[in-house]
């Protein structure tokens, strides 16, 4: 009959290593990232990997949903936000490293119909009609939702058009209300109908004029998890500095993001 | 002959050819208009798959059926089960759970035309003793009690055709002997033809006028049930059971020596009996093991009953010793069981008179 | 106050979706589960196994088809639009069209359930006591498989109240027409709005336990009655 002793101290060896495997990756950094900025961050978490050795792992979701979560424990060490609002809010509830929040990027917004020749570069389609769905994302949540919204009513067409919103709960799902059809034409992240190399993917779209709504405004932020004794970890800080970097807002950028 | 009864003319023609993986039935039939007939066979032999075809709960296809010359199907015409006039029991109970005793009755009452009913409530009711029952619920009743108000329920539709498959097989030896005599009365009140399904010999003695006997999906014989019992040609006679039923009338009572007298139309018995009013229609059984033949009527034997009867075959038993030999007493069959060595020593053949001697005679009913 | 009445226009709103998916459900799932449970074709394994896709598909999934197929481009959404119907994504129609599908084999399995549970013998006593195959459904098969059709129909309601995904994706959010209890939840709780949240999320966790304590102290009681 086996003694206990060897199964006890083999599973203590495994902990061990564990532990050990755990403290050797030890510049890992946690990243919560809104999911209009997907597709920039990976390019930019994987130039990252190769440039400073630090890796950087990324979880993608609406930012209200981070915020619950970073609110209730999660593990995040750096938040990338849709908004510049909930990385404030954070920041006020002493939630974040004093001092680290910046804009790593600010959206534009466009006017998008999968089919061509739908939507004409001056926007007057909101104002001819013909369309019965309008898709947008909720304003209350999303700001290219408000971003929309502070456009139409600039435009003076939010009072006629407001009849045929249908609102998406962020702005991916905007974006896939039209892509499919099922509404003519909406309001969508510039990065959305761009592909990886700048150039529109299909359709017909309207760059929005800045000066129709206020500027959606991407801000970062170090969250608590990410520091350690009042100062950011490592790998935090390596990955802030590297999206302020040459390298970082160059593909940002690219994806149509202003700066 | 006793099969007058029968010579009328047939409430049901059938002709089924029913074919299953392994099992097959063949089944031309015709059966009289009146009294119970059985059909008799072992597990297996096709009795209720020719009871289900008739009440048409299978179609088969190429099958013929005309019952009281309505034709119920004929190639592809086929009347569903709903719309023929027919009652049937099943083996098992079935009572509508969701209803109590009395709405199960009104089911099918309910269903018939006023002027097409033939059978009350309360007639049911009466006949099969179910009045204390009618405000249970199904499973508040016995096993007996359920497969009477089955019965019941089922006669509430004033069927032309009466069809039980098995009614009692679900029920322990006391249940049987609980639904029995209701059975009995059924047969002698109804006079609508029944088609009973059964497997036990019994049950075949105590009600059935007709019999039809199946085996392996074939008709094997098909008869008045006197005459079929007492065929040598067939298994029926052969077993240690085998004997004949005859159907009598209570002739007088003999209140010294508590005996009943019961004419036959081959000359009477007595049977150790309380008295029953005379003319009374009773049968009796008799076992081809309790009949010894004498070639002469002495009356120096303890045995009670004695009748001339005349040799008209013979066959073998189920042993090498024994003779199966049938007899006729005035058109009444009877089945004895001698050995080889009486059947030499008397010099008996067929066609010779003799003295049935019958030791022992059980009242049926 | 615990609810604004953009809350109250959801539960009105859900309350109407659940109603009318779940009277379209025992309509049409009575005789797709009837089937089930008498038919020897083939076809069976098949059918029930796409009634059963709900069970173990994500919603999003259903929600995500629905939203191809029922758009301009897709095949039922060129019929509808072919029939003069519109197209279904963001209306009403379109929600119980696919709450309907949803919620499914909540219906159907507890139907074709009892309806298996009954077997032949209760429609032959029928036919044999002169009832037709119509007057033997309403007058046997319908009050001995109750119990089928009542769990039928809690289910088939709670589900379709509980329903959020498939919403999401074919919904638009649409006051008064699309946005039902479980996305207006979501989107206080999206917009930070946690005390709304609660009263609605609360409601909703109370409706959920007061039904199932429903079905399963009946089924407690219907097992002890005999």
């Amino acid at each position: 009959m086996p003694h206990p002793r060897p199964l006890v101290s083999t599973l203590a060896a495994a902990l061990l290593a564990t532990f050990a495997a755990t403290a050797a990756q030890a510049d890992e950094v946690q990243v919560a990232v809104a999911a209009n900025f997907t597709a920039p961050m990976q390019k930019i978490a994987a130039q990252f990997e190769k440039d400073t050795g630090h890796k950087a792992v990324l979880s993608f979701g609406a930012t209200g949903k981070f915020y619950a979560q970073i609110k209730n424990g999660a593990p995040f060490e750096v938040f990338l936000a849709a908004d510049d609002e909930t990385p404030a809010r954070l920041e006020k509830e002493n939630g974040t490293l004093p001092g680290s929040r910046f804009t790593y990027a600010i959206g534009k917004l466009v006017l998008w119909s999968a089919k061509p020749a739908i939507v004409d570069n001056q926007g007057e389609v909101l104002k001819q009609g013909g369309f019965d769905h309008l898709s947008l994302a909720n304003p209350k949540l999303a700001p290219y939702g408000l971003a929309a919204v502070e456009t139409l009513k600039a435009l003076g067409a939010y009072e006629a058009l407001a009849p045929k919103f249908v609102q998406a709960e962020n702005i991916a799902q905007a974006y896939n209300f039209v892509a499919t059809g099922n509404a003519l034409l909406g309001f969508v992240a510039y990065s959305q109908v761009l592909d990886e190399h700048g150039q529109l993917k299909g359709g017909s779209v309207w760059l929005v004029p800045s000066k129709y709504y206020s500027p959606i405004r991407q801000d970062a932020v170090i969250l608590e998890k990410g520091t350690t004794s009042g100062k950011a970890k490592p790998a935090a800080e390596a990955l802030v500095k590297y999206l302020q970097g040459d390298k970082a807002r160059a593909v940002i950028k690219g994806y149509g993001y202003a700066l | 002959m006793a099969s007058d009864m029968h010579k009328e003319t047939p409430a049901l023609r059938a002709r089924f050819h029913v074919a299953y993986g392994e099992f097959s039935l063949e089944a031309d039939l015709t059966l009289p208009g009146r009294g119970v007939t059985a059909l008799f066979g072992h597990s297996g032999s096709g009795k209720t798959t020719l009871l289900r075809a008739i009440a048409g709960l299978e179609r088969h296809p190429g099958a013929y059926l005309e019952v009281n010359g309505e034709v119920w199907q004929d190639g592809d015409q086929f009347l569903p089960t709903h719309q023929r006039p027919l009652g049937y029991v099943f083996q098992e109970a079935s009572l509508f759970a969701h209803l109590n005793v009395e709405r199960n009755l009104n089911f099918g009452l309910k269903r018939i035309p006023a002027a097409e009913r033939r059978v009350n409530l309360e007639q049911a009711v009466e006949l099969l003793g179910i009045g204390p029952l009618l405000h249970r619920q199904p499973d508040k009743l016995s096993g007996g009690e359920r497969q009477r108000v089955a019965i019941a329920r089922a006669l509430l539709t004033s069927p032309r055709l009466l069809l039980m498959d098995e009614p009692l097989a679900a029920l322990d030896g006391k249940r049987k002997a609980e639904i029995l005599p209701y059975l009995t009365r059924l047969r002698q009140e109804l006079d609508i033809p029944v088609l009973y399904v059964t497997h036990s010999p019994d049950e075949v003695a105590r009600l059935a006028d007709h019999l039809v006997l199946l085996d392996g999906g074939r008709v094997a014989a098909s008869g008045p049930l006197g005459e079929t019992l007492a065929r040598l040609d067939l298994p029926l006679a052969a077993g240690d059971d085998a004997g004949v039923v005859i159907e009598g009338s209570v002739a007088g009572h003999d209140d010294t020596y508590h005996l009943l007298a019961v004419d036959f139309p081959g000359g009477q018995v007595q049977v150790a009996h309380g008295p029953a009013p005379t003319g009374t229609r009773l049968r009796f059984q008799v076992r081809a093991r309790d009949v010894s033949l004498s070639l002469s009527a002495r009356d120096d034997s303890s045995i009670l009953n004695r009748v001339a009867a005349t040799i008209t075959s013979v066959a073998a038993a189920d042993t090498p010793a024994h003779r199966l030999v049938r007899l006729e007493a005035d058109g009444t069959p009877l089945l004895a069981r001698i050995t080889c060595r009486s059947w030499d020593q008397l010099e008996l053949q067929p066609g010779k008179r003799v003295w049935a001697q019958i030791k022992a005679v059980a009242l049926l009913a | 106050m615990p609810f604004g009445p953009d809350d109250w226009s959801a539960i009105r709103l859900t309350l109407k979706l659940a109603a009318t998916a779940t009277c379209l459900l025992l309509l049409l799932g009575t005789p797709l589960a009837w089937w089930l449970a008498r038919t020897r074709s083939w076809l069976k394994g098949p059918v029930g196994a796409v009634v059963a896709l709900p069970l173990v598909l994500p919603p999003t999934v259903l929600g995500f088809y629905l939203l191809v197929t029922l758009g301009p481009n897709g095949p039922v959404g060129q019929l509808t639009q072919s029939l003069g119907l519109g197209l279904l994504p963001f209306t009403f129609p379109g929600l119980v069209l696919a709450s309907v599908l949803y919620s499914m084999p909540f219906v159907v399995q507890p139907l074709q359930q009892a309806f298996d549970t009954l077997g032949e013998r209760p429609l032959e006593v029928a036919a044999t006591l002169r009832a037709s195959p119509w007057d033997t459904f309403f007058s046997v098969v319908l009050p001995l498989a109750r119990p089928g059709f009542i769990t039928a129909t809690i289910l088939g309601f709670a589900h379709t109240v509980g329903e959020f995904g498939v919403v999401l994706m074919i919904g638009g959010n649409i006051p008064d027409k699309t946005r039902v209890v479980s996305v207006q939840i979501y989107d206080h709780v999206e917009a930070l709005e946690y005390t709304q949240a609660h009263w609605l999320a609360g409601g909703m966790l109370l409706f959920s336990f007061l039904v199932l304590l429903a079905l399963y102290g009946s089924k407690a009681r219907s097992r002890h009655g005999f």
